[in-house]
């Protein structure tokens, strides 16, 4: 084995990238709420990008390592500590067996994400091994991680212990992930419009456009419920199901909005207001119940241009992660 | 333009053609036919095709679909014109070719159908005729969506349409309803806003099958009435 769990967390699941493909079976992608964190704690690692990762919130779990390993800590900062001595987020760090990862108090963020050099042997279920709640299956036998759950780790060839000082149990490694472009103006979100963004009253357009909006107390991985001036439509629109997307922005009955998060159902029939670009999902995921957010209107093109600046930064990150960690292990 | 149908985004990664906001069999045949010659004219970057009554929507990764094929133009633009292609070039089958039919048992015992007096009282109908006429019509399986496994069945005997209700309750998996003019199966145990007239005792939802859904959109149901005894024994 390789870490057990000693204190379950509010919700801690295996996530990965998602699970594409299977929405005329009523299943959705699931996967990470924050994708980029996920993505860059496995590069941190030396992991290929899909890997699943441990998706934590606050409170977070306590973990005991089994064996040597290479993790990183990414997404929401928790104040991680490991044998009670404070590490940082974004870096690779060696950590000796027996010793115990803990999250003791909330600093920023909504959801953290821990990946371990090698990968975690947990289920998959249809290609993918994010834990899909409501089937129960994928990750770990589908369900969040309980006390005493252990989780095993592939083989891996670097012998860790050689990182360490003697008598030490952790070693960060000296370099972090910049990911400060990715994460900045955390409470302006982007957005396309819907469908039905030109029903909308002239005046509910111009609210949704400079009014701040809260994020509700709950709000989870299904959807985010937001407070804040109810929007009108011109007339009353009554829509079919059909698909709805990660990030869509939907206006229910009483004039207040949803955003689909990473658990959403397949299909809806709400109104669709706008629709969150891929480029601000982490932000967005990053949002805690009671923190403050403001839409802006965006093309396709921008939205485009923006997921494709971050894809770049993702490259360059996994380039000089590899780069390091190359150099580290064979000199 | 075209007055056939509409496109538009649903996010930047996914895309919606919108043949009408109706139920209409042809449209979610047209919609069927449509996944298929998509299916068969595939493309990197396609990551899930999803039919709704009258709707097709593709799922698809922008950056994936940029790299290899859209040059200067954005993914979007090539998303939409495969699926106007797909529009364009799909041919619906004959009736017949399309979907099983598959005999759906279910227990209308109001222990499990606990709708099925208040539907009584509002539609000035007894039990039994509210059974004799959910059970008189094959029907057609429109969509798999919501949760895992819920399927969309259309339509009811317009002596049952009755609105969907407020305020969901919970359900448990197996359940049938019915809302509007459409029936449905909940899969799986959830809060529900249809109104409840029976369980089956048929798994509809299976993780560990493939597929793991009973249903599938384009087949046909039948429904037959069970005892409680028989529910029990199943």
């Amino acid at each position: 084995m390789s870490l057990s769990i000693i204190k379950a967390g509010l919700l801690d699941t295996i996530q990965d990238t998602g699970r594409n493909g299977y929405g005329n079976w009523g299943i959705n992608p699931g996967g990470a709420m924050d994708n980029f964190a996920t993505q860059v704690a496995n590069m941190l690692v030396g992991n290929c990008c899909s890997e699943p990762v441990i998706e934590m919130h606050f409170p977070a779990p306590q973990i005991l390592f089994e064996q040597n390993v290479l993790f990183a800590v990414t997404g929401g900062n928790f104040n991680p500590t490991l044998d009670d001595e404070s590490i940082p987020l974004w870096h690779p760090i060696v950590a000796r067996k027996n010793t115990v990862l803990h999250f003791p108090k909330l600093n920023y963020g909504a959801t953290c994400y821990l990946s371990i050099h090698g990968g975690f042997c947990v289920e998959k279920w249809l290609n993918s091994y994010s834990t899909h709640l409501k089937a129960g299956a994928g990750g770990c036998e589908g369900r969040p991680l309980k006390k005493g759950d252990e989780i095993s780790t592939k083989e891996s060839s670097i012998y860790f212990a050689r990182l360490l000082e003697q008598k030490k149990n952790v070693r960060v490694l000296p370099w972090q992930a910049d990911v400060r472009k990715i994460y900045k103006q955390p409470h302006e979100i982007m957005v396309i419009a819907g469908h039905e963004w030109q029903s909308l009253q002239k005046e509910s357009q111009t609210d949704f456009l400079n009014a701040e909006y809260s994020i509700h107390p709950s709000s989870d991985r299904m959807g985010y419920q937001l407070k804040g001036p109810s929007l009108q439509l011109e007339h009353k629109i009554e829509l079919l199901s059909s698909a709805v997307h990660f990030g869509t922005i939907q206006l229910i009955h009483d004039g207040q909005m949803i955003i689909l998060m990473a658990d959403h159902q397949t299909t809806g029939g709400y109104p669709r207001i706008g629709h969150v670009i891929s480029a601000h999902i982490p932000k967005l995921a990053q949002l805690r119940p009671g923190d403050r957010l403001r839409f802006k209107i965006v093309d396709m093109d921008t939205a485009e241009q923006l997921l494709l600046e971050q894809e770049q930064e993702l490259k360059i990150l996994q380039r000089a992660c590899l780069s390091r960690l190359n150099d580290l292990v064979l000199c | 333009m075209n007055d056939d149908y509409k496109i538009f985004p649903i996010g930047d990664s996914a895309i919606t053609l919108e043949l009408a906001n109706r139920i209409d069999l042809q449209l979610n045949r047209k919609a069927i036919a449509m996944k298929e010659w998509l299916a068969g004219n595939s493309f990197d970057g396609l990551q899930d095709i999803i039919v709704a009554y009258s709707t097709i929507s593709i799922l698809y990764d922008p950056l994936t679909v940029k790299d290899k094929y859209a040059g200067g133009e954005k993914a979007f633009d090539f998303v939409k014109r495969k699926l106007t292609d797909a529009y364009a070039n799909a041919q619906v089958s004959e009736p017949g070719v399309m979907g099983k039919t598959i005999e759906i048992p279910v227990c209308y015992d109001p222990a499990f159908g606990f709708d099925l007096e208040y539907v009584a009282r509002e539609k000035k109908l007894s039990i039994k005729e509210i059974i004799d006429l959910h059970v008189s019509k094959f029907y057609y399986v429109y969509m798999i969506g919501f949760l895992p496994g819920f399927s969309y069945l259309a339509e009811l005997d317009e002596k049952l349409v009755i609105p969907r209700k407020l305020k969901p309750v919970p359900v448990a998996a197996g359940s049938v309803g019915i809302a509007g003019s459409q029936t449905g199966m909940y899969s799986l145990d959830c809060p529900g806003g249809w109104q409840i007239i029976g369980r089956t005792p048929l798994k509809l939802f299976d993780s560990s099958l493939s597929p793991p859904a009973l249903l599938s959109a384009g087949d046909w149901v039948r429904f037959h009435e069970i005892s409680s005894e028989e529910f029990a024994a199943w």
